[in-house]
């Protein structure tokens, strides 16, 4: 595997990841006022990550991400999401929304609907970040019953 | 036969044309193109069925949601929202499906060396 | 006990994304992730059972609609026939998890193992306690996705274009089913099962042919999840090429949870059958049985690889099922006398859990075989009474069982099937019920007569009977096969009647399960908005 792509791409990857992240995580926090939220948030998320491990290549973006901790975080998301939905039962019941609900249309509003998004963009952006993972490990032309 | 039919018949005609892919073609990698397909001609058909021509998003504005009656008059002047729930929730499903194809495709490259259905052929009877 | 009805997904789930993270430690061998599973199969069968008989009960989901709010909820619904597959569901999960955990030791990934296994287990839960028809499609999706990966679990050649034929098929008939959801809900502007059965009814016979074009779909959609004949070609692929216990699974339980379950549900209690379509429904049910019936028995027949054979019989014993379902509701649809539709269901439903109980421990057996020998081929087995007397014992209860002798479970089920379609007027497929019964039997004798009888070969004398849990898993199973069958009186009032109940008196579901004081919920988005503002 050689190191990721030229130069100019590096730069530019260099310079928009941040922001492509940055983008990422505001989808998800707005996502219970603005169109959006976790799945799409989550989606950028990885999106982002991509960019890089196309543009920098396997090595240096698995020093970011590795196998294991996007497994750990896809899973931790999908757990936080229950947790989170089943904490309801301390106000009466599954998914019941026991926090303040806020002024609709403002950040602070919609009681536990923003921190399931942040769940789900956790899940989302690590599980598809892991699926390009696994399949980026394919190189055309390697099957096992060749002697080579 | 008015304008409003033809995007039924564009979801009709993939349906289709993504069935005909499915069985028809022995190239892996093309039956699971027939199998997105399919898939989006499902979609289609899903979110045509809340469209109404002319409407609004269906999020209301405290203005509107203030009395029951400006509700109703805003609903009805707004697309339904219900199906495009579903639609959200059959593509996260579709693509949970197609990346699992995709990374089966992949290793069955790997053990038989061919994208050819003819050609993988261990289980019979 | 409602209030917990929610825990039946939430447990495995979260135990589900749980096991990954636990197994993940360097030097982990899989023992935190398979005590996990362990334990929360066994919460869930007992939770099960404690179930059992108790009162017919709704749950709305975030406290929707409340005591004044319309039908925008989900709800999760538990009635007799739901109180029966959860035991069903539950009990052989508990079993496959126990097996497991000896024989998945000799794969890697156990951690993920598990984590599919009880994602697979949520789906199923959440599936037949689903109230609206949208969430059945979704946890179904949750179910199978999780079964495309299971037989695919050990990567290898055979496996993996088993999982392939699997995943398409399985997509395409999940394609149906959503097209089927959209053409309901363009109908009748509502998901909430007892809603759509209140509207279809209140359209009466003028629903014009979207609902025949919507059960068209569910009925090719959900029927090529259970394996009928003519969308059977998947399954002989698929369940033998999967790790034993979830061959188990996925023979025992899951074409019924997604498949059977779906299909009794829609038909029955959705769709209802005091209409002029109520008899074509039950036809194509008994003429889809009936094929399902002698066509897979008699490509059992030929076989030679020991998972192969069961799962050509998991099509002929659902076939079965569908048959006794489908001469039920035919009576119910021509206002027949009702104790013979009762006895029909009856039939066919405790053939269901029978089905269940002795094919998984016939496919535990056959791993047990494989496990020890190497091998399934019948070819080269033989003599396991000798060297594997646990496996055999058991095995030998399970064929008896399929094979319909008593006293055993099989027996009495197929006993009521035979009789309830003869007393129906259905006398050639009576007769055809018994003759392919008969040639159950003589495949079983097949497969007695090479695997465990007879001097075992020169190859496999010297192999040993299988770990202590694999043996307990099995004689749990043969347990139950044998109480099922000596104890009818005792276990039919609990378990299977109120089943029964749920679908020979379709109405109740409606009045059971509709949201309350609701009295004419809208069709359409408007005017759900209108009556959800306070």
């Amino acid at each position: 595997m050689n190191s990721g792509m030229s130069l100019i791409v590096k730069t530019v990857t260099r310079l928009v990841a941040g922001f492509i992240t940055l983008f990422g995580i505001y989808i998800v926090l707005y996502g219970h006022v603005s169109p959006g939220g976790g799945f799409a948030g989550g989606a950028i998320l990885a999106a982002g990550l991509i960019l890089v491990l196309l543009a920098f290549g396997r090595e240096a973006t698995l020093r970011m991400m590795s196998h294991d901790g996007a497994l750990a975080w896809d899973c931790g998301g999908a757990l936080a999401f229950v947790l989170i939905a089943a904490l309801g039962y301390l106000a009466g019941g599954f998914f019941v929304n026991f926090l303040s609900h806020g002024e609709p249309g403002q950040l602070n509003s919609a009681g536990m609907i923003p921190l399931l998004n942040a769940a789900i963009g956790a899940k989302v952006g690590a599980g598809l970040f892991g699926v390009f993972l696994a399949l980026a490990v394919f190189r055309p032309g390697r099957h096992r019953e060749d002697p080579s | 036969m008015t304008l409003t039919a033809l995007p039924y018949l564009l979801a009709l005609a993939l349906m289709i044309i993504g069935l005909y892919v499915v069985v028809a073609k022995k190239n892996i990698i093309k039956i699971i193109l027939g199998v997105a397909i399919l898939d989006y001609a499902v979609n289609l058909f899903l979110l045509l069925l809340g469209y109404r021509d002319g409407g609004t998003a269906p999020i209301a504005s405290p203005q509107q949601a203030a009395s029951s009656d400006t509700l109703a008059t805003f609903a009805a002047g707004s697309v339904d929202p219900v199906p495009q729930a579903l639609v959200l929730t059959s593509i996260v499903i579709g693509l949970g499906c197609l990346a699992l194809m995709v990374s089966l495709a992949i290793r069955l490259h790997e053990k038989f060396g061919t994208f050819d259905m003819t050609r993988i052929r261990e289980l019979k009877g | 006990m409602t209030t917990w009805l929610p825990l039946f997904v939430i447990l495995p789930l979260a135990a589900g994304f749980l096991t990954p993270l636990a197994g993940r430690r360097p030097g982990e061998s899989g023992g935190a992730a398979r005590g996990l599973a362990l334990l929360v199969g066994a919460v869930l069968l007992a939770g099960s059972i404690a179930l059992l008989g108790s009162e017919p009960a709704v749950y709305w989901i975030g406290g929707w609609p409340g005591a004044d709010r319309p039908s925008v909820g989900l709800s999760l619904v538990c009635d007799g026939l739901t109180q029966m597959l959860l035991v069903t569901v539950n009990a052989i999960a508990f079993c496959a998890l126990l097996y497991s955990w000896s024989y998945i030791q000799r794969y890697t990934g156990r951690a993920l193992y598990y984590c599919l296994f009880l994602l697979m287990l949520a789906g199923m839960n959440a599936v037949v306690l689903a109230g609206d028809l949208f969430n059945v499609f979704v946890f179904m999706e949750v179910a199978v996705i999780c079964s495309y990966a299971l037989v695919a679990f050990g990567v290898e050649r055979a496996e993996l274009e088993a999982a392939f034929k699997y995943v398409v098929l399985g997509s395409v008939s999940s394609l149906f089913v959503l097209l089927g959801i959209a053409l309901i809900y363009n109908l009748t502007g509502q998901l909430n099962m007892a809603l759509v059965a209140e509207r279809l009814g209140a359209l009466g016979t003028e629903r014009g042919p979207a609902v025949w074009l919507a059960a068209g779909c569910f009925i090719m959609g959900f029927g090529l999840k259970a394996a009928m004949v003519p969308f059977h070609a998947w399954l002989p692929d698929a369940h033998p090429s999967a790790p034993a216990p979830i061959s188990a699974m996925l023979s025992g339980v899951v074409i019924k949870a997604v498949g059977v379950y779906v299909v009794c549900r829609i038909l029955f209690n959705v769709f209802g059958l005091n209409t002029p379509a109520g008899a074509l429904y039950a036809n194509v049910l008994i003429v889809l049985g009936t094929l399902s019936m002698v066509i897979g028995v008699f490509l059992a027949i030929g076989q030679w690889d020991f998972k192969r054979l069961l799962a050509y019989h998991s099509i002929s014993q659902m076939g079965y099922v569908f048959l006794a379902v489908g001469v039920g509701a035919a009576v119910l649809a021509t206002d027949g006398p009702r104790p013979i539709a009762a006895l029909a269901i009856f039939g066919g439903l405790f053939h269901l859990v029978n089905h269940a109980t002795f094919k998984s421990l016939l496919f535990l057996c056959s791993g047990s075989a494989e496990y020890a020998a190497g091998t399934r081929d019948l070819h080269e087995l033989g003599g396991l009474k000798y060297t594997m007397p646990t496996t055999a014992g058991c095995c030998r209860v399970a064929a008896l069982s399929i094979a319909g002798v008593p006293p055993f479970n099989g027996f009495w089920s197929k006993l009521i099937i035979v009789v309830a379609t003869a007393m129906a007027g259905y006398w050639i497929l009576a007769a055809l019920a018994a003759f392919v019964s008969f040639m159950t039997l003589l495949s079983f004798l097949k497969v007695q007569r090479y695997a465990l009888e007879g001097p075992p070969p020169e190859r496999i004398r010297a192999i040993h009977e299988t770990p202590v849990p694999m043996r307990l898993a099995m004689i749990g199973l043969a347990t139950a096969c044998v109480l099922l069958g000596v104890l009818v009186p005792l276990h039919r009032a609990r378990l299977i009647d109120p089943a029964t109940r749920t679908l020979t008196e379709p109405r109740l579901y409606v009045e059971r399960f509709r949201p309350p004081d609701q009295p004419h919920m809208g069709t359409t988005w408007a005017a759900a908005v209108k009556e959800l503002q306070p």
